[in-house]
């Protein structure tokens, strides 16, 4: 139905439970020119708010759906178009879309989570995307694939992308072995095999950093590249109270304050996130697995895996991104790294940078790939 | 996409898992095994609605059928509880409750106070609640308030499938007697609930929306009706915060009463009768602690003082429904102190 002179913005899909999000707020005006890459409208959803992007240049001709309107996924937003397309075309192309694209949810529901068996663990990932030089998101302390839910398909593109719930974590098995990062390092090279991945782009957050980075150092001829954001193991510094709290807190009251430290606006942690982290940490074994998890991470308010020292050897090409009001992991941990470790700060981002930017962090992502594929 | 359930299957699942995981765990009841003779699951009635469909035919003896006898059984399950086992016994409608009250109250809410803490009475009684059902007075009503006026007693009202799952789990853990009250208007609800095993501590309330305006504070199929009715309300206006107790002891005073600090206006909805009740308990609980921040007299919305009629017609008037809770709402809402101060003088 798109033409090469009319582009649709359509709700987007971030993570797996949503069907549908609300309008809350147009960035941009009718008959305003828009590029590829202007944020055009805020859509909120019960985990969270984000913005739509235009994919084209042009003039934002049409605002399809009005604020407070709640929209199925794939539902039409808003018609960016040239002048030179006329208003009747853009009218029709309104009409044709409700008639005939609207109805269509089937589309956006192909993508589903896999399990996969490895070392008498069972591991969730889902994987979107074909071909290329594969990536794997590897996300954070208390995380899950859910994480990346602004990133995953805007990566997934031109090429495979799969992100992993690591062990303890989202839908795997919450036995964490010992609890090491050793174990999480060893698993994740375990996950590779098992899915025959034998040389893969690694993109990992926080502690998911600090597991790339050592599949990295221990693999180096599987590590294609390396894209570590706001990455654990780079300095001893850490707020090890937002650590213990996150373990602790058993209540929306309790949990609400720690969740957030990991922005920057801390208005994005909805309820339906403290909501979400709060039924994970009910499930059977995850107090036990994240308390386990946590004291091999953190011991004595510092780091325990600082991998400093050991970055002149790592041979995959490497960058560093960080939100520079991270209140979680400092920023100042991106200073003064090898020379050949590129290094992105992102101004007004806290912790969860790739939510908080995550047009500039996928932009960041993508021409890296591009560059060490 | 995400794994859902019915109501009923949430308590089958807990049920299932908790018997798999821990030897301990017994069912025992009217009907739960299935008729007599019967031949695996096939003839099985599992329970007067089905609940416990299934169980026989996986853990075989137990899964225990009982007479017709329910001071018996209970009194058995309480005894079980007493020597090692974690018996879950169905008493089909709470309103049979009568006949075994000395178990209940007098012997299992007893055992660990009188025996200087060194008895544990590890016991859940699933029992049925509810009125909507044309089942007429002694089969419709909601007793969770006699249990609740019980120290010793654990008390537990669902309202979702997601709840049902992890509070049942938690109760059959919990080392005291627990009453887990579920209303048969539930049973096919749907709604998300995780494969994996899980608990929701007690004296949690759920705060299901928020909202600036006023507070209802419910239970059970009234948490459903209340969110229909704020569906309508917010079209006017009216941002209401709606609570689900989901454990009437303990009971979450901490929850109900951050909200009415802020919102200073509430309805307290309940299917039960008025007397005497969680509606009441709650709302003395309100004007004892929240005197200060109370912008309106507090509004229950409850049943009559009335046996559950048979009558359809008188029936359906008798229950609370979305259409009474939003008119409480909105004489909370609209409520002016100065105006009633203004007529009196």
């Amino acid at each position: 139905m798109e033409s090469d002179s009319i582009h649709k913005l359509t709700m987007p899909k971030w993570g797996l439970s949503m069907t549908h999000g609300k309008v809350v707020e147009w960035l941009v005006p009718e008959r305003a020119e828009v590029s590829a890459g202007t944020e055009v409208v805020e859509v909120e959803t019960e985990k969270i708010t984000g913005c739509v992007e235009s994919s084209k240049c042009g003039i934002l001709r049409r605002q399809v759906a009005k604020s407070g309107q709640d929209v199925p996924i794939g539902g039409l937003l808003a018609v960016v178009a040239d002048l030179s397309v006329s208003d009747d075309e853009v009218n029709r192309f309104v009409e044709g879309f409700v008639l005939e694209e609207a109805c269509d949810e089937s589309a956006s529901d192909d993508i589903a989570p896999e399990f996969v068996e490895v070392g008498g663990r069972r591991l969730r990932y889902l994987k979107q995307g074909e071909g290329g030089q594969p990536v794997v998101l590897i996300h954070g302390f208390t995380g899950n694939l859910d994480n990346w839910l602004f990133n995953h398909a805007a990566l997934a593109q031109q090429r495979a992308v799969y992100a992993l719930d690591l062990p303890g974590h989202g839908q795997s098995s919450k036995d964490v072995g010992d609890g090491s990062l050793d174990m999480l390092i060893g698993t994740l090279q375990d996950w590779l095999d098992a899915l025959s991945l034998s040389r893969v782009h690694l993109v990992g957050h926080s502690l998911g950093g600090a597991v790339a980075l050592g599949v990295a150092l221990r693999s180096p001829d599987r590590v294609r590249s390396c894209t570590l954001i706001a990455t654990a193991a780079l300095g001893p510094e850490i707020d090890a109270d937002y650590v213990e709290g996150v373990v602790e807190a058993s209540r929306r009251k309790q949990l609400k304050p720690y969740l957030e430290r990991l922005f920057a606006d801390p208005s994005r942690v909805t309820r339906q996130l403290v909501h979400d982290l709060l039924k994970f940490k009910r499930v059977d074994g995850v107090p036990h697995a994240l308390s386990k998890l946590s004291k091999n991470f953190v011991a004595n308010g510092k780091q325990v895996a600082v991998f400093r020292s050991e970055l002149e050897q790592v041979q995959s090409p490497t960058q560093v991104i960080w939100g520079e009001a991270d209140q979680i992991i400092p920023s100042s941990h991106a200073s003064d790294l090898p020379d050949p470790i590129s290094v992105e700060l992102l101004a007004n981002c806290g912790h969860m940078v790739q939510m908080e930017a995550a047009r500039e962090v996928n932009q960041l992502v993508l021409s890296f790939l591009e560059k060490t594929d | 996409m995400p794994r859902t359930l019915s109501f009923q299957q949430a308590i089958n699942e807990a049920l299932d898992q908790e018997m798999a995981r821990d030897e301990s765990v017994i069912v025992i009841g009217e009907d739960v095994a299935g008729g007599q003779g019967a031949e695996g699951e096939t003839d099985a009635w599992g329970g007067v609605l089905g609940v416990t469909k299934g169980l026989y035919a996986k853990y075989d003896d137990r899964v225990m059928d009982t007479p017709i006898s329910e001071s018996a059984f209970i009194g058995a399950a309480i005894g079980a509880a007493t020597s090692g086992l974690r018996p879950v016994v169905e008493l089909m409608f709470n309103d049979f409750m009568g006949v075994c009250f000395d178990q209940i109250f007098n012997q299992a809410a007893k055992f660990r106070y009188m025996f200087g803490g060194k008895a544990e009475t590890p016991v859940v009684i699933r029992t049925m609640i509810g009125s909507g059902f044309r089942a007429a007075a002694q089969h419709s009503q909601s007793l969770y308030s006699i249990f609740t006026h019980i120290p010793g007693l654990k008390c537990v009202v669902p309202s979702t499938p997601y709840d049902a799952k992890g509070l049942l789990i938690e109760a059959i853990r919990d080392n005291d007697p627990v009453i887990f009250f579920e209303h048969k208007k539930l049973y096919p609800l749907e709604g998300e609930v995780p494969q994996e095993l899980y608990t929701i501590p007690f004296g949690e309330a759920e705060v299901v929306r928020e909202g600036q305006d006023v507070t209802i504070i419910t239970l059970a199929e009234m948490v459903h009706e209340s969110l229909k009715a704020v569906e309508a309300l917010a079209q006017e206006g009216v941002e209401c915060e709606v609570i689900d107790l989901r454990t009437t002891s303990p009971l979450d005073e901490e929850t109900l009463l951050d909200s009415v600090a802020s919102t200073g206006r509430v309805v307290v909805v309940d299917e039960a009768n008025p007397r005497c009740s969680i509606a009441t308990d709650i709302s003395a609980l309100l004007a004892q602690n929240a005197f200060g921040a109370l912008k309106a007299p507090i509004k229950m919305v409850t049943a009559p003082h009335t046996p559950v009629p048979f009558a359809d017609n008188l029936e359906d008037l008798y229950k609370p429904n979305a259409e009474k809770i939003a008119s409480a709402v909105r004489e909370v809402s609209e409520y002016q102190a100065w105006k009633a101060t203004a007529s009196t003088s």
